[in-house]
């Protein structure tokens, strides 16, 4: 029966619009889109056209961006590829923004005001290097200037006008490595200076015009050069030799290359470990960092060196600027507790700070990391300043007169992992002190609002009433709600920082930049990896507050010792931190808790060896108990091999660590290494609750779900196709699809698609599988269904045993009683390529579902899962139409209205995250890359709550006018059968 | 059943009207009561056996009334269609809901008729025999509209997914 009325009510949802969008005005209201730049890598300031107080970044993200110098907001914005990292910028002409990325292979100009692309230029590269742009100063703007970009073996002049190349040099030496172009003023001749890797010194001279080679000069330094190097002038190299103890300075200007050799621990007096270059732009002077010291020091014409300054402990230091003819100015920032100290130095009179300030920063926002300054006149003809300062959580903030003026959270573009947290259950009790300091905030409220309905109000007293709103209104509060809607998003970011995110209106409810994934001593180059959920109290939601486990490890290699961290989703506080002894090649959250709520986290390293977390005596009782029926699978792609694991028993090590254990090789499979290459592989989300085993045909047969959270799909694809599309030839490309059982290894299901090349994204759900890849026969992408049915409990089919509760469908299951299995497929076309694919996610299952998708346009496509059906046929019967069965078509429909992203782009599209509520119909849906975005979405509309224009006043004044019409005519009859009475 | 309660009252009524008219008292003596006796019985025995006749005449009609209402309810059915919606849900829960109010009220149907000459019970099984018929449209109707849980699937659909044994996590390795 429950069957037939959903059915039912699937008829009336097909009588309705198949799509679910919304109006123009409802934009925003269950929504919210931040937009981000990333970690800022360049920053170019252009305030010599008076009025445009702007800045030009380039970030880690490949983003490029025109910000606001007075609220940090942006005003243009382009993010390029993922595989077209900006490596240099400048400015050139005053009216354009150069960027050469990709390796030094394409060259754009950007229109400064408006951000639109003036040129384009590819340059060929004949083998990876680091690639110099040389943009010449403003000599004159009309003069054709000439960009000179050399990359990859080749030097180009570029006209910056137009883009032309004008000439084209290639240096085909060996090990060929260039270290800086100069050009001395007015001159037309340019100097290419470089080192090869038997530490020769080559001097190039070409001609300016014509680019034709003047000169060729080349010594060998006898020492050795380490390669690292500063051009200090247009004339003077500074490089470090070989052995990275002392200084060379070169000149190379001159008829004949002259070195000039100085060791370091002359020049600062003592012995140092470390030592490196700081690119510090001065005229003549250069900087290098011994230890934490900061040595700067001036170079004579003569090639000798003299130290000038020593400073200690110095976050970063800045490139320089020209103040007037022959004064540079450079800035410099140091730490001191929770403040940072700016100092800023001319050239000509190093030891003197000609600004200091001291500003507070938030401790969370780290130590600085780039600095870039801009100077202005001011009214009395002196210099201010300010500076763009970067933070090691990857924010970015601007420094004026010894405040902050704005600062951005650009940590957010570079989003690692993501979980979610409920929010405080709303307590009825509250303390008489809190109620006190409500009552006076209650009073001062109802006063501004006062104010403002009186208009008297001032500009500030209407923002603050206008926020006291937002901060009052349902959907911002900081309390569980019923619908569940409002939660705490909970991201992960590449610097190791994690914000809470409201998911109300996306502001930052708290943030950490957990000291544990800091650099430090014991940790040299941290990388956060991942986020779990630790902590869920349901007994004692009032008065404990939930926990998060971040996942960190310390350095690249692969056995890096992990770091696990443990946060307070309410307040951000680290509760605990445990740096590991072992290394982390897996987290594998256990489906128990143990009695404190605690949920059991077994953590694979690099060995195999299993270590459970958290280490209690209680968490050990329960997996022990459990023990035999744990089993982890790991997915080798180089061998392309996937080999299943079970938990053995203690570690054979020599520490007696009880919570360490071993485990033994069950199976493995191993794909044939010259035809297929694992690509990818899904499994289903730990998390999603399934309503129903049984899928009902038009016939009114029921069809068993093979429901296994063991279930893994893989996909590979073959080693000469794994490239580009467009890599390989129909022939040559295959892809295979696999259905395995992560338990007993046994493939349930197994599909080759000739001609089918990656790249695939795969989603699974329930007892499905939806994966894209690209058909290369016909040139469009695919997108295919499997659909997994049980076919050994398909004999329940006696009604008298099924009314009586005479069966087993309820009885556990296991992997191990090889059920048969059947499945269903079918294929279609898709139009778009695919970032991401996610799948909606609801508290019970009972609503169906939608495939969310990424598209290249970095969109999210909410697509209902009927329109992959794999019983979609060509003429549907009556009874299969009812049922919401859609004719089939080769294509699957894009239908405009039902992009969840509406008009939004979330730029650099990285993944899609479905978060259930509490109310069945409706899921939350934070998408994020660069952007974030989030909305909520209901795939079947919101059948179990009246939309919000709902009128209640027309039901309210209907029911009150029932009622009142029962009364008169119940009064009315009461009066004429007493009149009836008397007659 | 109306029509029938009237009548008797109407010969009520008239029996009044004789004894109205023998006002006066008789003479000593007169005994024109056992004439009078003897027609008077064989007058009622007349009209009780016509009054009989005639109820049980009614008793058959009423009972075979609801067969009327089936043929109308089939008619309503047919045009109803298969489909779910509104209408022939309407519709079959009317088909359903009269036969059981009709079968609920036996008795009071054919109190009036209530005799001890007069068999009722053959036409009361009959209009049992008739409501039961449409209570099995009804019903019938029901089902051909997939409202009764007549398939496994209607079973089963309740049924919680079975719990697994094992568990299983891993995947590519995080470094």
């Amino acid at each position: 029966m429950a069957v037939r009325a959903s059915l039912f009510f699937l008829f009336l949802l097909l009588c309705s619009l198949l799509a679910a969008a919304l109006y123009e005005d409802q934009v925003g209201i269950a929504d919210w889109h931040q937009k981000y730049i990333g970690k800022t890598k360049q920053a170019v300031f252009h305030t010599q056209k008076a009025g445009r107080k702007r800045v030009v970044v380039a970030t880690e993200e490949n983003v490029i961006a025109s910000l606001d110098l007075r609220s940090g907001d942006i005003y243009w914005r382009h993010v390029l590829g993922k595989n077209d990292p900006v490596d240099q910028i400048g400015i050139t002409l005053g009216k354009y923004v150069v960027t050469l990325s990709s390796e030094g292979s394409v060259l754009r100009a950007w229109n400064l005001p408006d951000g639109q692309m003036s040129w384009e230029t590819s340059l060929e590269v004949l083998k990876p290097s680091k690639s110099l742009l040389y943009v010449p100063a403003n000599a004159g703007v009309e003069k054709d200037n000439l960009i000179l970009v050399y990359g990859g073996g080749c030097l180009h002049a570029i006209s910056s006008v137009d883009g032309e190349v004008a000439w084209k040099k290639e240096f085909s030496l060996e090990g060929f490595n260039v270290q800086g172009i100069s050009q001395p003023l007015g001159g037309s001749i340019i100097y290419i200076v470089g080192f090869t890797s038997n530490s020769q010194v080559v001097v190039n001279k070409v001609n300016a015009k014509t680019g034709e080679l003047l000169n060729h000069n080349s010594v060998a330094y006898p020492r050795g050069l380490s390669g690292e190097a500063l051009q200090v002038s247009s004339d003077l190299l500074v490089a470090l030799d070989a052995a990275r103890s002392s200084l060379v300075t070169i000149n190379f200007q001159a008829s004949d290359i002259s070195f000039h050799h100085m060791a370091i621990s002359n020049l600062v007096q003592k012995s140092f470990v470390t030592v490196s270059l700081l690119p510090l732009n001065v005229n003549g002077m250069f900087a290098a960092k011994v230890d934490s010291t900061v040595v700067i020091a001036r170079v004579k014409d003569t090639g000798e060196l003299k130290v000038t300054e020593k400073i200690n402990d110095p976050s970063c230091v800045s490139d320089a600027i020209l103040l007037t003819e022959g004064q540079e100015a450079f800035a410099m920032v140091q730490h001191a507790d929770n403040r940072i100290h700016l100092s800023i130095r001319v050239n000509n009179d190093i030891a003197t700070e000609i600004l200091k300030e001291s500003i507070s920063v938030d401790p969370q926002r780290g130590h600085a990391q780039k600095i870039f300054i801009n100077n202005y006149v001011r009214t009395d003809r002196s210099h201010g300043f300010r500076a763009l300062i970067v933070m090691e959580d990857h924010s970015l903030l601007l420094v004026q007169q010894g405040a902050i003026v704005w600062s951005r959270e650009d940590g957010l573009a570079s989003i690692v992992d993501s979980t979610v947290s409920e929010l405080p259950v709303e307590k009825v009790g509250v303390s008489v002190a809190k109620v006190e300091e409500n009552l006076l905030e209650w009073l001062k409220g109802h006063m501004l609002k006062l104010k403002g309905t009186l208009m008297l109000a001032s500009a500030e007293d209407v923002a603050t009433i206008q926020g006291m709103r937002l901060k009052n209104s349902e959907k911002n509060k900081m309390t569980r709600d019923h619908n569940g809607f409002r939660k705490l998003v909970i991201v992960l970011t590449k610097a190791g920082k994690v914000l809470a995110l409201h998911t109300g209106d996306g502001r930052i409810i708290w943030s950490v930049l957990l000291p544990s994934l800091r650099e430090s001593d014991v940790c040299d180059s941290p990388i956060a990896l991942n986020i779990y959920q630790w902590h869920v109290p349901h007994h004692h939601a009032m008065d404990e507050n939930p926990s998060l486990l971040i996942v960190g490890k310390c350095g690249q290699s692969s056995d890096a010792p992990g770091v696990l961290s443990v946060v307070d989703s309410y307040t951000g506080k680290e509760l605990n931190s445990i740096m590991l002894a072992h290394s982390i090649a897996q987290v594998i959250p256990l489906p128990f808790t143990d009695s404190n709520e605690q949920r059991l986290h077994l953590i694979i390293d690099r060995n195999s060896y299993g270590h459970l977390y958290p280490r209690t005596p209680d968490s050990i009782n329960i997996f022990l108990r459990e023990m035999s029926s744990i089993y982890w699978y790991s997915v080798d792609a180089e061998k392309s091999m996937i080999r299943g694991h079970a938990l053995k028993g203690k570690c054979d090590l020599d520490s007696a660590d009880e919570y360490c254990f071993s485990s033994k090789e069950l199976w493995s499979i191993i794909f044939p290494s010259e035809s297929e290459k694992i690509a990818t592989i899904a499994t289903r989300k730990m998390n999603e609750v399934v309503h129903t085993q049984a899928k009902v045909n038009v016939d009114h047969d029921v069809m068993y779900k093979y429901i296994s959270k063991n279930m893994v799909f893989a996909a590979t694809v073959s080693p000469k196709a794994s490239g580009e599309i467009g890599s390989a030839t129909p022939e040559e490309a295959s892809l295979v699809a696999y259905l395995i059982d992560a338990v007993t290894g046994r493939i349930l299901h197994r599909v080759t698609h000739q001609g089918a090349q990656g790249p695939i994204h795969a989603v699974v759900s329930e007892n499905w599988v939806v994966y894209h890849y690209f058909n290369l026969r016909a040139h469009r992408y695919e997108m295919s269904v499997i659909e997994i049915y049980d076919q050994s409990r398909a004999v329940n089919k006696d009604v008298w045993k099924l009314i009586l509760g005479k069966h087993n469908l309820t009885s556990p299951i296991t992997s191990y009683s090889r059920p048969e299995v059947v499945v269903k497929t079918q294929t279609y076309f898709f139009t778009h390529s695919v970032k991401a694919v996610a799948v909606t996610a609801t508290a019970k299952g009972i609503t169906s579902k939608q495939v969310l998708i990424g598209t290249i346009g970095d969109q999210v496509l909410a697509l209902d899962k009927r329109f992959l059906d794999p019983r979609r046929t060509l003429n549907p019967s009556q009874a299969e139409k009812e049922e919401g069965i859609i004719p089939l078509t080769d294509t699957l429909p894009i239908i405009p209205q039902s992009y969840s992203t509406h008009s939004h782009q979330v730029e650099g599209l990285r993944d899609i995250v479905t978060i259930p509520t509490k109310l069945e119909s409706t899921t939350l849906v934070f998408s994020y890359g660069v952007d974030l975005f989030f909305t909520r979405i209901a795939p079947s509309r919101t059948y179990d709550s009246l939309t919000e224009d709902f009128s209640y006043a027309l039901l309210l004044i209907t029911i009150i006018a029932l009622v009142a019409a029962i009364i008169v005519t119940w009064i009315l009859s009461e009066k004429k059968e007493l009149r009836e009475k008397w007659r | 059943m109306e029509k029938g309660k009237a009548l008797a009252r109407r010969w009520a009524v008239e029996f009044t009207e004789g004894t109205a008219a023998t006002d006066v008292p008789d003479p000593l003596g007169f005994a024109a009561r056992s004439s009078l006796d003897l027609e008077d019985a064989n007058q009622s025995r007349q009209k009780k056996e016509a009054e009989a006749n005639w109820k049980s005449q009614k008793a058959w009609e009423v009972a075979q009334s609801p067969f009327k209402n089936l043929m109308m309810m089939g008619f309503m059915m047919w045009m109803a269609g298969s489909t779910v919606h509104l209408f022939s849900i309407g519709i079959t829960f009317s088909a359903l809901w009269q036969p059981i109010s009709a079968l609920q009220s036996v008795g009071k149907v054919f109190e009036p008729y209530k005799d001890p000459r007069v068999d009722t019970l053959a036409p009361k099984l009959l209009f049992i025999a008739l409501n039961l018929a449409g209570l099995a449209l009804g019903v019938w109707k029901l089902n051909t509209l997939g409202l009764l849980p007549t398939h496994a699937s209607d079973w089963v659909s309740s049924l919680a997914p079975a719990q697994e044994v094992e568990f299983a996590g891993g995947g590519f390795p995080i470094y």
